[in-house]
C-alpha cells in the first residue's frame, strides 16, 4: 500500500494515504461527543446485565440484581386484572341469571365471560364454535333437548346430564329395542320408515303406516303422540330437520336398535356460580336462545 | 498539493471547537427574526386555537387524540383508517423541501428548521447574559469566580427555562390545552406528559445548549440529502472569490485597487458571526446552512470601504461563472423559475389537490361484514339455515346518526339482532350510530335451506338523517353442502 498522506487542500485535512482508483479518503477526525455517547451505552450495557438476566450459564442465566423474571410479571398482572374484574364476577354470581338481560353491560360482560370459559371446558365436545358433532348438541340451533331458555340452560350445566350419582341430574333413558328383543328387526325396520315419514324425508308409504301404530305403543310415551318430544324427559322432537345421530335410514335404525345416552358432566361441582351464570349466558346468546315461559313449573 | 510526512499519529477524535458567533444586524437577520417569531408564533399557539364541533368532540382546533385515535385539523377529523392523508401530508412535506431546495437552497436549514431556531434563540440568551463575541471569549479563557459562576448558571437556568417552555407546548398539541395545562401545574397530569415534557426539555437543552452547529454536520440526514440535489443552478451563499482575491489585509481602502487587490480586506467578520462557526470563503460547504448572516455582515464592511455590496451573497454557480466573466447578472426569479422547481411545485400542489378533493368527496358512514365462520352456518329445526354476521358502522360525524339496514338479494330472508328474536326478524333494521364512534352489530339472517351452498347478497346501510349518504357491502350466505 503506498503510504502516501497528504493534506487535502480545499479542507485542509489529511487522507488515509491510501488510493482507490484514483479515489482517497479523508482521514476525519469523528466529534468527541461521539466518542462519549459509545462508552457511554457501553456502561449502559454492562449495568444492563448487572441488573438484569443475561448471561446464560450451564442450567439457567444470571438473575441479576433486581431479580426481574416475565413470570413474576405475568402474574402481577393477572393478579392485577382478576383483581379489576372481581366487582363485575361478584356481580354476576349475584345476579339471577335470568335477570341478566335487564343490565346490558352485566349481560355482555357474562357473555364474554362465558366465551371465555366455553373455550376452557365445552369445546371438548361441543367444539370451539359450539356447534357440536355428532352426539354433542349444537348450541346455535333453535332445537333443545331440555329446554332452551336461560334458567333451563343454567340447570343442565349446573346439573349435567344422566350423572346417576347426583339426584337433581337431567335424566333419562331410552330402552334398547333391539338389543333387548323388545322389538323385531322388521318392525324397527318400520318404525325407521315411520320417523323418516315424520320429518318429511321419504314419503309415508305402508311400512310407515304400519309403523305408526308401533309407534304409538312403544315410543309416544316419551316422544309424544305427534313424535314432536317432550322436553321435561329430553326426548328430541323427530319430526323437524335437526337429528343429533343423524336422520338417515341406518342412523334411525341404530338409535332405535341400541338407544342412545348422551352424557354431560354436573359443571357445578367444578365451576364457581358465576362462570355457570356466564356460561348459561353465552350458550344462550349463541342464537337459538329462548325466552322464558311465562309460567314456569317451580323446580 | 504537498506531500506531508505524518509526524506521530494524530488522534482519531476531535474535540468540538466553540463557536461564539457575532451579534450583526441586516436584512437577512431581519428576515430570521420574521421567521423565528412566525414559527414560534405558530407552535406556541396553535394548540390554544379553538374549533366549536358541537357538543360530542373536543373543541381544541388541532388535536392528536392519540387515546381515542382520531386526529382533529379544524374542520378535517381523520380517522385511523384515513391515515393516508397523514402520509400524504409527509408527502407534500418532503416534495416541499426538495422545492424548497431547488429553489432557495438550504432554506429550511437557514430559517426554519427548529434546531436552527432554537439555536438562535440560545444564542441570543447568551450574547444578553455573557456579552458578545469577545467578552464571551474572554470569560470562557477567564478563571472560575464568583462573576463567571453567576452569569453560567444565570445562562443555563434561562436555557432550561427555554427548554421546558419547549416540551411543555408539545404535549398541548395531545390533549385538550387548558385542561392539561391546569392538571400539569396541579401535579395531577399522566406520567407521560412529564416524561415527555422531561424528555424534550432535555433534547432541547442539550440540541440548543451545547450540540448546536453538531447537529447539523453529524447528526442531521438533510443536509447529506441536500448535497445530492444540488445542481450548478441551486441558490447558495457563496463567497465571489474573483472578486475577493487576493486578500489584502490591513490594507488603506484606496490601496486596494492600486496594489491589484481584491475586494476582500480578510476583516473575518463573516467568519465571526457564523452560527456553525465556518469561514464561507472555503466555498460551499456542509457546514453552511445558508443562513446569510455572513452576507450581513460582508455588506456592512463594503459599506465601509465603499466598494458595492455583495462579495458574498446568495448566488447560483452557473451565476456566478457568468458574472465573474463580465455577463449580466441574472434576475433572482429566474434561478428559482425553472423546470426542476416548476416540476416539484406541481407535483406538491397535485398532491395537495388530490388529498382536497378525496377530503370533499368522502362518506362519513361506511359499512362492512365479517361472517362468523365458527359455525359457517347452522341447520334450524324448520329446515331453514342461519348465518352470523357483524355488521360494522361507522359514523364518522360528530353527532348521533340514524341509519337503516337492509338486506339485498337472498329472497326470502331476513335478519334479526343480538338481543331480539326470530319473531322480531325483517330485511330492515333501524339503527342510532352514536356520534363518532364505530358500533357493532351481531347479526343473525336467516334463509330458506333449499338454494346455493354459497349465495351472494348485501347489506346496505343509508343515513335517515336527511343526507341521504349510502354504503354497500357484498356477503355470502353459506349453506350446507348436499
Amino acid at each position: 500500500m503506498a503510504e502516501k498522506k497528504r493534506i487535502d487542500e480545499p479542507t485542509g485535512t489529511e487522507t488515509v494515504g491510501h488510493e482507490w482508483d484514483g479515489i482517497e479518503e479523508l482521514n476525519t477526525p469523528l466529534p468527541r461527543w461521539w466518542l462519549w455517547t459509545l462508552y457511554a451505552t457501553i456502561v449502559w450495557g454492562i449495568a444492563y446485565t448487572v441488573a438484569y438476566p443475561a448471561w446464560p450459564l450451564i442450567s439457567e442465566a444470571t438473575a441479576g440484581v433486581l431479580n426481574w423474571t416475565s413470570r413474576d410479571e405475568l402474574k402481577k398482572e393477572m393478579a392485577a386484572v382478576d383483581a379489576g374484574k372481581a366487582p363485575i364476577v361478584n356481580a354476576i354470581a349475584s345476579t339471577p341469571v335470568d335477570q341478566l338481560k335487564n343490565n346490558p353491560q352485566l349481560l355482555q360482560a357474562a357473555v364474554e365471560g362465558g366465551r371465555a370459559a366455553f373455550r376452557v371446558n365445552c369445546v371438548q365436545c361441543h367444539g370451539t364454535g359450539a356447534a357440536g358433532s355428532k352426539g354433542y348438541p349444537n348450541l346455535n340451533d333453535d332445537d333443545w333437548l331440555w329446554g332452551g331458555d336461560i334458567n333451563t340452560i343454567h340447570y343442565s350445566i349446573e346439573h349435567g346430564i344422566r350423572n346417576p350419582d347426583h339426584e337433581q341430574t337431567r335424566m333419562s333413558q331410552m330402552p334398547a329395542f333391539g338389543r333387548d328383543g323388545l322389538l323385531k328387526p322388521a318392525e324397527i325396520d318400520e318404525l325407521t320408515a315411520f320417523v323418516r315419514a315424520a320429518s318429511r324425508q321419504q314419503p309415508a308409504n305402508a311400512a310407515a303406516q304400519r309403523g305408526a301404530a308401533l309407534f304409538a305403543t312403544n315410543c309416544a310415551a316419551c316422544h309424544g303422540s305427534d313424535a314432536k318430544g317432550n322436553r321435561e324427559l329430553g326426548a328430541p322432537n323427530l319430526t323437524d330437520a335437526i337429528w343429533l345421530y343423524g336422520g338417515d335410514a341406518d342412523s334411525i335404525r341404530k338409535s332405535i336398535h341400541d338407544a342412545r345416552y348422551g352424557v354431560m358432566p354436573r359443571w357445578g361441582e367444578k365451576l364457581s356460580p358465576a362462570t355457570i351464570n356466564m356460561l348459561a349466558a353465552y350458550v344462550h346468546s349463541l342464537g337459538g336462545g329462548e325466552e322464558e315461559r311465562v309460567q314456569t313449573a317451580a323446580k | 498539493m504537498n506531500e506531508v510526512s505524518t509526524t506521530g499519529p494524530k488522534s482519531l477524535y476531535e474535540k468540538r471547537q466553540p463557536v461564539y458567533p457575532q451579534k450583526i444586524d441586516g436584512h437577512f437577520r431581519r428576515l430570521k427574526w420574521a421567521i423565528m417569531a412566525v414559527t414560534l408564533a405558530i407552535y406556541y399557539v396553535t394548540p390554544w386555537l379553538r374549533w366549536d364541533r358541537g357538543p360530542y368532540a373536543p373543541d381544541q382546533a388541532v388535536l392528536i387524540d392519540l387515546a381515542s385515535r382520531r386526529f382533529y385539523f379544524g374542520p378535517i377529523e381523520i380517522w385511523p383508517h384515513e391515515f393516508y392523508y397523514v402520509a400524504g401530508l409527509l408527502i407534500m412535506a418532503g416534495i416541499g423541501l426538495f422545492l424548497v431546495t431547488s429553489a432557495v437552497g438550504r432554506a429550511w436549514c437557514g430559517y426554519a428548521c427548529p434546531q436552527t431556531v432554537w439555536t438562535d434563540v440560545f444564542q441570543h440568551i447568551e450574547r444578553a447574559v455573557e456579552g458578545d463575541r469577545n467578552a464571551q471569549v474572554r470569560l470562557a479563557a477567564a478563571p472560575w469566580s464568583v462573576e463567571k459562576i453567576g452569569k453560567r448558571s444565570l445562562k443555563y437556568s434561562l436555557f432550561l427555562l427555554v427548554s421546558l417552555a419547549t416540551g411543555g407546548a408539545w404535549i398541548f398539541y395531545f390533549a385538550d390545552a387548558p385542561t392539561l395545562l391546569r392538571q400539569f401545574i396541579a401535579g395531577e397530569a399522566s406520567l407521560v406528559a412529564y416524561s415527555t415534557v422531561a424528555i424534550l426539555m432535555a433534547t432541547t437543552f442539550v440540541f440548543g445548549g451545547f450540540m448546536r452547529e453538531q447537529v447539523c454536520i453529524y447528526m442531521c440526514p438533510w443536509p447529506r440529502i441536500q448535497t445530492a440535489m444540488m445542481d450548478e443552478k441551486s441558490l447558495l451563499v457563496t463567497y465571489k472569490d474573483w472578486r475577493g482575491e487576493p486578500r489584502g489585509k490591513g490594507r488603506r481602502t484606496g490601496e486596494l485597487s492600486d496594489l491589484g487587490l481584491g475586494d476582500c480586506i480578510d476583516c473575518n467578520q463573516c467568519v465571526a458571526v457564523c452560527p456553525t462557526g465556518i469561514d464561507i470563503r472555503n466555498g460551499p460547504q456542509i457546514g453552511c446552512i445558508t443562513c446569510a448572516l455572513c452576507i450581513d455582515a460582508c455588506d456592512r464592511v463594503m459599506e465601509k470601504t465603499g466598494r458595492p455590496r455583495g462579495l458574498i451573497d446568495y448566488a447560483t454557480l452557473e451565476d456566478c461563472a457568468v458574472e465573474k466573466s463580465g455577463g449580466p447578472p441574472k434576475p433572482l426569479l429566474k434561478s428559482i423559475l425553472r423546470p426542476r422547481t416548476i416540476a416539484y411545485a406541481l407535483i406538491w400542489s397535485s398532491v395537495g389537490l388530490g388529498m382536497l378533493f378525496a377530503l370533499g368527496n368522502r362518506t362519513r358512514l361506511d359499512i362492512s361484514a365479517q361472517q362468523q365462520r365458527n359455525p359457517v352456518y347452522v341447520q334450524l329445526s324448520d329446515g331453514g339455515v342461519r348465518n352470523s354476521y357483524t355488521i360494522k358502522l361507522r359514523n364518522m360525524q360528530t353527532r348521533p346518526r340514524e341509519m337503516r339496514v337492509d338486506l339485498t338479494n337472498l329472497p326470502g330472508a331476513s335478519m334479526w339482532r343480538d338481543g331480539q328474536t326470530r319473531d322480531q326478524a325483517s330485511r330492515s333494521i333501524q339503527v342510532v350510530v352514536p356520534p363518532d364512534a364505530l358500533a357493532k352489530l351481531p347479526m343473525f339472517v336467516v334463509a330458506p335451506g333449499s338454494g346455493d351452498a354459497s349465495e351472494k347478497f348485501g347489506f346496505t346501510v343509508r343515513s335517515t338523517d336527511g343526507e341521504g349518504e349510502m354504503d354497500s357491502t357484498e356477503a355470502i350466505f353459506e349453506r350446507p353442502r348436499k
